[in-house]
């Protein structure tokens, strides 16, 4: 286990490198002149000639690597160049927001799907199912943006039920407030998709030997789909979650940019409108290493729940 | 795509055994729901090139209507008080002509006015699926976004595919170094999460439609690497293979010319799905901002401005676009699902 932990700990190191790599170059290559960026348009080449020599942008690129990668190590990012605010304490702020939303929707997404493909799954090739299918496809057809614009119309402005928008300084506040709407509407759309794959995770379980042999015991259909099934199902079901808990970090900007939330994925889309380069470098270098962090620990997990799985 | 499969069959036809091809068809052939998509993406694929070609919606940008004109089948809106514009005065008319200063050039003024013809455009007070905020018809952006969206979509997903089949094809082939290298590019894009990927390469390209088909392109072709990369790495040790390494066929040659056609049908599966996420996706980033300029139109800006002409009850253009994407993502949804049920009978029935 440990000797497994290490190396894998050290095969991120070379992964590591090729992203930070990948956005240095992507924003030196195709990124425009930050100094022109931060000058704005009345400034004198002189001011951008100043700032450029502040930056470093003078210095030969293998330099300015260099000073990219310290700050990549020292977690220090300086600051925004649009608000001027500390990158760290931009993370910290607005993460808060982001996780309020977008763990419920996790947590609601998993738990309604689940029964919904299971009973779809037992119930494979009948009406429901295909009619299942049927509305699923064309529920996925619509794009998201539909449904939070028509949602936040009808339930919000038409109906009233929920404030259209808004977000409060409590905690409290805002998960029984504010956050309810955007949960369900994402929650809504996010079945779809969820249902279709774990059915086929279902299935997959249903025609192997075991839930045969089970039958021909005997047991009851509930125990076989319950105790037997569901079980196994469980273990390609939990690494979906895995595979969707980096997200929640960057949460649904969608959701937030709607929902007036402020969270961090909002954010990262008001950077890239201001081309505020130094908060979306950031955020892409540690969203990545949080996910690599993130799928070691899946996969340790995975060990823990399912004794065949070797880790290599 | 159809066409493709046709002349597939006709050649398979002729051989001894069935081809995949062949046998691919006779089974899509036997899918209704498979052909029915097929149809209407088929209409689909038609219309667009008729908007490509200029035939149909080409003055989108026309103002037509009233603004906000509601569908025909609404009828006009009944004019609301006040909206009459100015109320021309009661009394009888009052001769001015003595004391005003202007009087004895009126009639110069008539005379050169002539010259120009003036042509009163009418507006129309309903369209067929209503006006936008311009009294541009909605029946033509629609058409006209989806030739942008449906363009987007499918020039990414060939890109992506042109990207991930070459990478894929080479780590799979080789292995070794070269597999080595390739991995780790494929293990830096998956690390970062795709919408943040998506935003970097977005802050960094331009806007436009070039724009969307780059950043998609560039950040999605992992996928297909990882599908392309597995089925090289099986059918590399293959006999056919082997013989043709045999015979002096070269490493190109044993991987364009022996494997790839091989392997193309789980390509042209993956390339389909491509298309419609890449749609959808294109969507999403015009609503933002990020996509297509404000000259051009797309489902996604059009999108945008509904969202604002729904707080005002105008509900027509979102219906409109909600429908003809709706429509022809379920369209083409289905067809691929029928395609890989063709391809790939095994997996029939479970995804």
């Amino acid at each position: 286990m440990a000797a497994y932990l290490v190396r894998r700990l050290w095969q991120m190191i070379p992964t590591l490198a090729g992203v930070v790599l990948l956005v240095f170059f992507l924003f030196k290559a195709f990124g425009g002149d930050p100094a022109e960026v931060l000058g704005g348009l009345n400034a004198s080449p002189e001011q951008v000639d100043a700032i450029r020599e502040q930056l470093g942008l003078n210095e030969p690129v293998w330099v300015q690597l260099w000073i990219f990668v310290k700050q990549v190590v020292g977690f220090d990012w300086g600051r925004s160049w649009a608000t001027n605010e500390a990158v760290s304490q931009l993370f910290a702020t607005r993460l808060p927001a982001t996780l309020t939303v977008m763990l419920p929707i996790l947590v609601l997404d998993t738990l309604v799907a689940l029964p919904i493909a299971m009973a779809v799954a037992h119930r494979r090739g009948s009406l429901t199912d295909r009619a299942v299918m049927v509305i699923t496809t064309v529920a996925l057809s619509v794009s998201f943006l539909v449904y939070i614009i028509v949602g936040q119309y009808v339930f919000a402005f038409q109906l009233g039920w929920f404030p259209v928008q808004g977000w409060s300084e409590h905690v409290g506040t805002n998960l029984l407030v504010y956050a309810p709407l955007p949960v369900l509407l994402a929650v809504m759309v996010g079945i779809a998709p969820q249902t279709r794959l774990y059915r086929s995770f279902f299935l997959d379980e249903l025609g192997q030997d075991y839930v045969r042999t089970a039958r021909a015991k005997g047991m009851t259909e509930g125990v076989v789909l319950f105790r037997h099934v569901l079980r196994n199902a469980l273990i390609p079901i939990l690494a979906n979650v895995g595979l969707q808990l980096p997200g929640i970090f960057v949460g649904s900007f969608l959701i937030e940019v709607f929902f007036s939330i402020p969270g961090l994925g909002r954010e990262v889309l008001l950077a890239v409108n201001r081309s505020d380069f130094p908060v979306i470098q950031a955020v892409t270098v540690y969203l990545a290493m949080l996910t690599m962090v993130i799928n070691l620990a899946t996969d340790l997990a995975f060990r823990l729940a399912d004794p065949r799985v070797v880790l290599k | 795509m159809s066409a493709v499969l046709t002349a597939a069959a006709d050649e398979g036809a002729a051989a001894v055994s069935e081809g995949v091809w062949h046998a691919a068809w006779r089974r899509f052939k036997g899918d209704r729901v498979g052909l029915g998509s097929m149809v209407v993406v088929l209409a689909f694929v038609l219309l667009i090139a008729a908007a490509a070609a200029g035939l149909v919606a080409r003055d989108w940008q026309d103002e037509v209507g009233v603004p906000n004109a509601p569908p025909t089948l609404l009828g006009a809106r009944a004019a609301a008080a006040g909206d009459g514009g100015i109320e021309s005065p009661q009394g009888p008319d009052v001769d001015l002509s003595d004391i005003d200063p202007l009087a004895p050039r009126y009639r110069e003024w008539e005379e050169r006015a002539r010259q120009y013809r003036t042509q009163e455009q009418p507006k129309r007070e309903t369209l067929p699926f209503g006006g936008d905020r311009l009294g541009r018809d909605v029946l033509a952006k629609a058409i006209k976004g989806t030739e942008i969206s449906v363009f987007v979509g499918v020039a990414a997903a060939l890109g992506a595919t042109f990207i991930g089949t070459m990478l894929g094809a080479l780590a799979g082939f080789f292995g070794g170094r070269v597999g080595d290298l390739l991995e780790w590019v494929y293990n830096v894009f998956e690390s970062i999460p795709n919408i943040l990927l998506i935003f970097a390469f977005a802050a960094v390209v331009g806007r436009g439609v070039e724009g969307v088909v780059v950043i998609l392109t560039f950040t999605g072709w992992t996928g297909m690497y990882r599908q392309v990369r597995a089925e090289f790495i099986k059918h590399s040790t293959r006999e056919y293979v082997r013989s043709a390494e045999a015979i002096g066929a070269s490493a190109a040659s044993r991987m364009f010319r022996h494997i790839l056609p091989n392997v193309s049908h789980v390509i042209l599966v993956r390339m389909s799905l491509l298309a419609v996420g890449f749609i959808k996706a294109e969507v999403i980033l015009s609503y933002l901002g990020l996509g297509v300029r404000v000259d051009q139109v797309s489902w996604g800006t059009m999108l945008a401005e509904a969202q604002n002409e729904l707080i005002l009850g105008y509900w027509w253009q979102l219906a409109t676009a909600t429908l003809f994407m709706a429509v022809f993502v379920t369209a083409f949804s289905l067809a691929t699902d029928a395609l890989r049920d063709a391809l790939d009978p095994k997996l029939k029935g479970l995804a």
